[in-house]
């Protein structure tokens, strides 16, 4: 049984970005848990010789001409935004530059 | 906020530590389009007008890779002396941010295009003359390819910036250019001199890429970011020391003032027994200080892995080998020859190269001027005009080859340096070129004699006690004839053959 | 009541554009009928079928005079010009609302138009509106719409199959000929089992993904749903085909679906070699599931196939594989739902809100439980530490799971199984349960995992006399494959049944609410 702790999913909410109550984080980390019980037979499954498949249809060396090709207008790109102001996009405070 | 850190004088620290320099540099390519879709890429349009659902990171937008990036990416890192992948992927790197439309940037993680080159940078002697000029080798990790983000405007508050702000302002015009980040491995060795290499590192950086005409390069603008990572340990044979990651540090000047303000900080921490803390500072172009910003934690997990909408790429050799021939010469090697070729003293050289001037010179010069009336006129009279309208060199509305050609005319005597300087008035004032500025605003110097002779001869009549002066035998007074000459042909004569007529035609 | 129905309605897609090609009737007249069909059963929310989240009336109907005063010009239009369709709630459609099903993004209007979607108009097909789905895709039964569920016009307490049960109840009720379905480990496949209905995930990048709002980018596939095979392969030739916005489309030909349709009509399979799939079948498929597949392979056999039992041993891993691939790209697509540029915004009361508070927030309230269950897995199977363990090993499953295909289409050409376990179980019956519910799509996931075609067709019904599907799998690339043995099959299976499975469908009475 992987056991998937309360403050792990606390964690990993908040990594998601997504207000749990503790309620929703106690059943969270019950289901979790079923799941990944589940799930991971994965490991016991593959060999380190067996390489990943992260593309199932093996392309490759696919791009496009560096040329310009009709996108949005601003009317167009802010029309769905909840704010804007003066062509941009409103948004809350921003606490502390990222990366 | 932070309060402001101890430091001590960067002499004091330098004689007691061993540094350890990194620099990560972001270049903006020059790409008419964005890194993942036809977007276009003027800087400085209206807000949220260079976008599509793609750069929008739109519900249902797919990326597809810009070919030139490609190209571009594959070139910097051949001119970077690095190998080049035959196989690599995107990858994804999660993290929330308002300014990035997807909350995950497309980036490449543990597969670069470009990997374990390296990089030879001449490190100039020292401005009193006491450190002599090295050559320094900078080895490069990678280079990848990543797309930028957009970029917020903070309202309220004080000044516009993220503390105190009551809201954010977002343009996402930004957001998916082309970015390649060049990563160098920690730098190790340069000792007292490590602000200077991390400037020179910078600077040569800045030259190659613009001789591979991949990206605007201007620093100022941000097309080309510079963070500075130091760290300082007691000696060259103890392990690699705590890091500071100093973000956004972006002119040369501000490259070398960050290095040694780090360097003092540092080993003001550790001489007090404290420990250095991992994280990332901000540099503060104004006081030349760093301040602290986000501590590096466990918490940061960018959960990368493989970026599924985009295929994996693998260069075909022979393509690699046909960009290798499309290399420039590199920028130190150019140097070194034209230096050689025009006769320059190395500090000659180097303000030029600072002017950002190379290019615009040896354009004149193959325009037909010679190497030193190039550089006087484009470190002097022009350097002048650019300072003062606040623009680069390039971009005043003079071509070298209208350079050439006014220098042209001074050396046929047509003009003299003053009206050269006229004309070169009507050229920037788009007048056209300089031998049509020279007709319109008749600037020609006057070469007919007889009417240099009727001028001298008014002049003569008109200041009898003047001529008298000569002919008892005070050359000295010719001056004033002369002058009057001059003004009467407003500048347009032989200053040396008015003189001669002057003394011939009085008769001394 | 009955005879109030229009019976252009009942007309599959191939009879409608025979007789609008003949002018016999109008796309107007068509539209009208599957617009008042519309009205009749699909609503309200709470008692009817429920399968369009959004019926673009108007525009529909402007779209369809358009299409017939270009034939009254002479005017050279596509075989499916004129005809109806409803599409999928996850493909943007610009001007029309589009909500994945999600609270996220209601009221979203998209600025852009999805390939498909242009591809439909640029066919001259009349959109009706947008089909109910599960939340962004992510669920088996249609339960998990933040608008309410779909019901299967079998039974109108029962699942109609998800996440595309509205495409797929909708032509289940006469609602639509045509639907666009998604199809990421069997929501356009198993819609069809429970309905009684068509559909075909193509050859992963047969179809453009561009405007297909990613759930998991390496499993995503939109695909055409119909009521008969040769009404799905005309759609499929619709939508597919290279598209420069998609890096992951195949640039190549698509395969003649159309002709291998034509061609399984006749009912002969003489020479094809038809795999049965060990592990998919047995322990855990009801009786009367097992025994109309079982049917369904005798039938193949009569028609001429050759007919081996084939044994795929990596399979047993593959929904192990497919609940860490979806949820770990899943919670990476899912991010930009953060309400800085559009849709839902959540400001929690206070003072000086941040972003990264109104994002909790609306992430809280615009994600439903199944959304952030998902999600929430995902951001844990990319963790550093367990990537290796969970989506790192799964990528390798991958591998393997491909590995066996490839194995098994050097002996057979296509390969059969039921496409569900069970049949439409009740509304509610699973929705806690969430394992139980991803046991559902044991049959269908290998497909999107190994990036080949797949179709559901009807077998037959059930002894509880609900339908059931059979499954066909074919290698990537050989989609006409699927439409020559599925045409077959169901060409065999009709002269049994005297008609069609759907005409066995009862007339719709709605839900008691």
């Amino acid at each position: 049984m992987s056991v998937i702790s309360r403050s792990e999913v606390e964690h990993l909410a908040r990594l998601a970005r997504i207000d749990m109550t503790d309620e929703e984080l106690d059943r969270m980390a019950g289901q979790l848990g079923a799941v990944l019980d589940a799930v991971a037979q994965v490991a016991s499954a593959v060999t380190d010789d067996v390489p990943a498949t992260s593309h199932p249809v093996p392309l490759t060396n696919v791009t496009r001409p560096d040329v310009v090709r009709p996108g949005l207008s601003a009317a167009d790109a802010l029309a769905g935004a909840p704010a804007s102001e003066d062509g941009r996009f409103r948004v809350p405070q921003i606490l502390e530059e990222d990366a | 906020m932070s309060a402001v850190d101890q430091t001590i004088p960067y002499d004091e620290a330098i004689a007691q530590f061993d540094p350890v320099l990194g620099l990560e540099v972001h270049v903006e390519l020059s790409t008419a389009t964005k890194m993942f879709s036809g977007a276009p890429t003027e800087f400085g349009a209206e807000p949220n007008t260079q976008v599509d659902p793609v750069s929008l990171g739109l519900p249902g937008a797919l990326p597809v890779l810009n070919a030139k990036a490609l190209e571009s990416a594959i070139r910097i890192g051949l001119a970077l002396n690095c190998s080049i992948a035959s196989y690599c992927r995107f990858a994804r790197k999660n993290y929330f941010y308002p300014d990035m439309p997807k909350n995950f940037q497309t980036s490449q993680y543990d597969e670069p295009i470009a990997h374990d080159g390296f990089l030879d940078v001449e490190v100039p002697a020292s401005e009193d003359g006491t450190k002599p000029a090295f050559t320094y080798r900078v080895d490069i990790e990678r280079a990848h390819m990543e797309e930028d983000t957009g970029k917020s405007l903070h309202v309220g508050g004080s000044t516009g910036r993220i503390h105190g702000a009551e809201y954010s302002l977002v343009d996402y015009n930004r957001a998916g250019i082309p970015l390649i980040e060049i990563v160098t491995r920690p730098l190790t060795g340069a000792g007292d001199r490590v602000p200077d290499v991390a400037r020179a590192y910078v600077a040569t950086l800045r030259d190659l890429l613009r001789a591979l005409d991949v990206s605007d390069v201007k620093m100022e603008q941000g097309s080309l970011r510079c963070d500075v990572n130091l760290s300082l340990r007691p000696t060259p044979q103890d392990p690699l020391g705590t890091r500071s990651e100093t973000k956004n540090v972006n002119s040369l000047r501000s490259v070398e003032r960050a290095v040694r303000y780090e360097v003092g900080r540092h080993a003001a921490v550790l001489l007090s027994g404290a420990k250095v803390v991992q994280e990332t500072r901000h540099w503060h172009e104004d006081t030349g200080l760093t301040t602290s910003g986000r501590e590096k934690s466990d918490a940061e997990d960018y959960r990368y892995f493989p970026e599924p909408d985009l295929v994996p790429i693998e260069p075909d050799p022979a393509w690699v080998e046909s960009l290798r021939a499309t290399l420039p010469e590199p920028p130190a090697e150019r140097r070194r020859r034209l230096t050689t070729e025009w006769g320059f003293s190395e500090p000659e050289m180097r303000d030029v190269l600072n002017a950002g001037a190379l290019d615009l010179v040896e354009a004149t010069v193959a325009a037909g001027a010679s190497p030193a009336t190039a550089r006087k006129w484009w470190m002097g009279e022009l350097a002048r005009r650019a300072n003062v309208e606040g623009t680069d060199l390039s971009a005043l509305p003079v071509t070298p080859a209208q350079v050439a050609e006014l220098q042209g005319l001074v050396d046929a005597g047509t003009l003299t340096d003053r009206l050269a300087r006229e004309a070169l008035e009507g050229v920037l004032a788009g007048e056209g070129s300089p031998t049509e500025v020279v007709a319109s605003r008749n600037l020609a110097m006057v070469s007919d004699e007889s009417a240099l002779i009727a001028a001298v001869d008014a002049a003569v009549a008109a200041n009898p006690d003047v001529a008298d002066k000569i002919r008892a035998g005070k050359v000295q007074a010719a001056g004033a004839l002369i002058g009057a000459v001059m003004k009467d042909m407003r500048g347009k004569a032989d200053a040396a053959r008015v003189r001669e007529l002057v003394l011939e035609r009085v008769g001394s | 009541m009955s005879s109030s129905v229009n019976e252009l309605v009942h007309w599959n897609a191939s009879r409608l554009s025979e007789a609008l090609v003949a002018k016999v009737v109008s796309s107007e007249e068509v539209t009208q009928a599957h617009l008042d069909r519309i009205a009749a059963v699909d609503g309200p929310a709470e008692t009817g079928v429920h399968a369009f989240l959004h019926v673009a009336a108007e525009s529909a109907l402007a779209r369809a005079r358009e299409i017939d005063a270009d034939r009254a010009k002479g005017a050279v239009l596509g075989a499916l010009a004129g005809v109806p369709i409803g599409v999928k709630d996850v493909l943007t459609t610009r001007g029309m609302p589009t909500t994945c099903g999600s609270r996220m993004l209601q009221g979203w209007v998209p600025p852009y138009d999805a390939t498909v979607v242009r591809e439909l108009h640029a066919a001259g097909l009349v959109v009706l509106g947008k089909t109910n789905m599960d939340e962004f895709a992510m669920g088996s039964t249609t339960e998990h719409s933040a608008y309410g569920p779909t019901r299967n016009p079998w039974d109108p307490t029962r699942i109609p199959g998800g996440s595309g049960g509205g495409s797929a109840a909708a032509l289940a009720a006469f609602e639509a000929p045509l639907t666009i379905g998604s199809d990421t480990g069997g929501s356009i496949r198993q819609p069809a089992a429970v309905t009684g209905t068509v559909g075909v995930k193509p050859t992963y990048g047969g179809v453009s993904r561009y405007g297909l709002v990613a759930l998991a980018s390496s499993l995503d596939q939109a695909g055409p749903c119909a009521r008969t095979v040769l009404d799905t392969a005309l759609l499929h030739a619709v939508i597919a085909g290279h598209d420069p916005y998609d890096s992951t489309s195949i640039p190549a030909d698509v395969p003649d679906v159309v002709g291998a349709a034509r061609q399984g009509a006749s009912g002969d399979l003489t020479g094809v070699r038809v795999g049965v799939v060990t592990e998919l079948s047995g322990e855990g498929y009801e009786a009367g599931v097992t025994a109309r597949f079982t049917e369904a392979v005798a039938l193949m056999r009569e028609a001429g196939a050759e007919v081996v039992e084939l044994s795929l041993p990596n399979l047993v891993h593959a929904l192990a594989a497919y609940y860490l691939i979806l949820p770990s790209e899943a919670s990476s697509n899912l991010a930009k739902f953060d309400g800085m540029r559009y849709g839902l915004r959540v400001t929690p009361e206070g003072e000086h809100v941040t972003a990264e508070q109104v994002m909790r927030a609306t992430r809280a309230a615009g994600f439903g439980d199944e959304a952030k269950r998902r999600i929430i897995l995902g951001t844990y199977a990319l963790s550093a530490g367990y990537y290796d363990a969970y989506y790192g090993s799964a990528q390798k499953v991958r591998t393997l799971v491909q590995r066996d295909f490839a194995r098994a289409f050097g002996q057979v050409d296509v390969l059969v199984s039921p496409t569900a376990p069970t049949t439409a179980y009740r509304l509610g019956e699973k929705l806690d349960d969430p394992l139980a519910m991803y046991a559902g799509d044991v049959a269908t996931i290998p497909a999107n995992l190994a990036g080949i075609p797949g179709m559901s067709l009807p077998a037959g019904l059930s002894d509880d006399g609900l339908p059931v599907g059979l499954q066909v799998l074919a290698p990537q690339q050989a989609d006409d494959r699927l439409y020559r043995v599925g045409a077959a099959v169901e060409a065999r299976l009709t002269a049994q049944w005297g008609g069609p499975l759907l005409a066995r469908v009862p007339e719709w009475k709605g839900a008691t609410a």
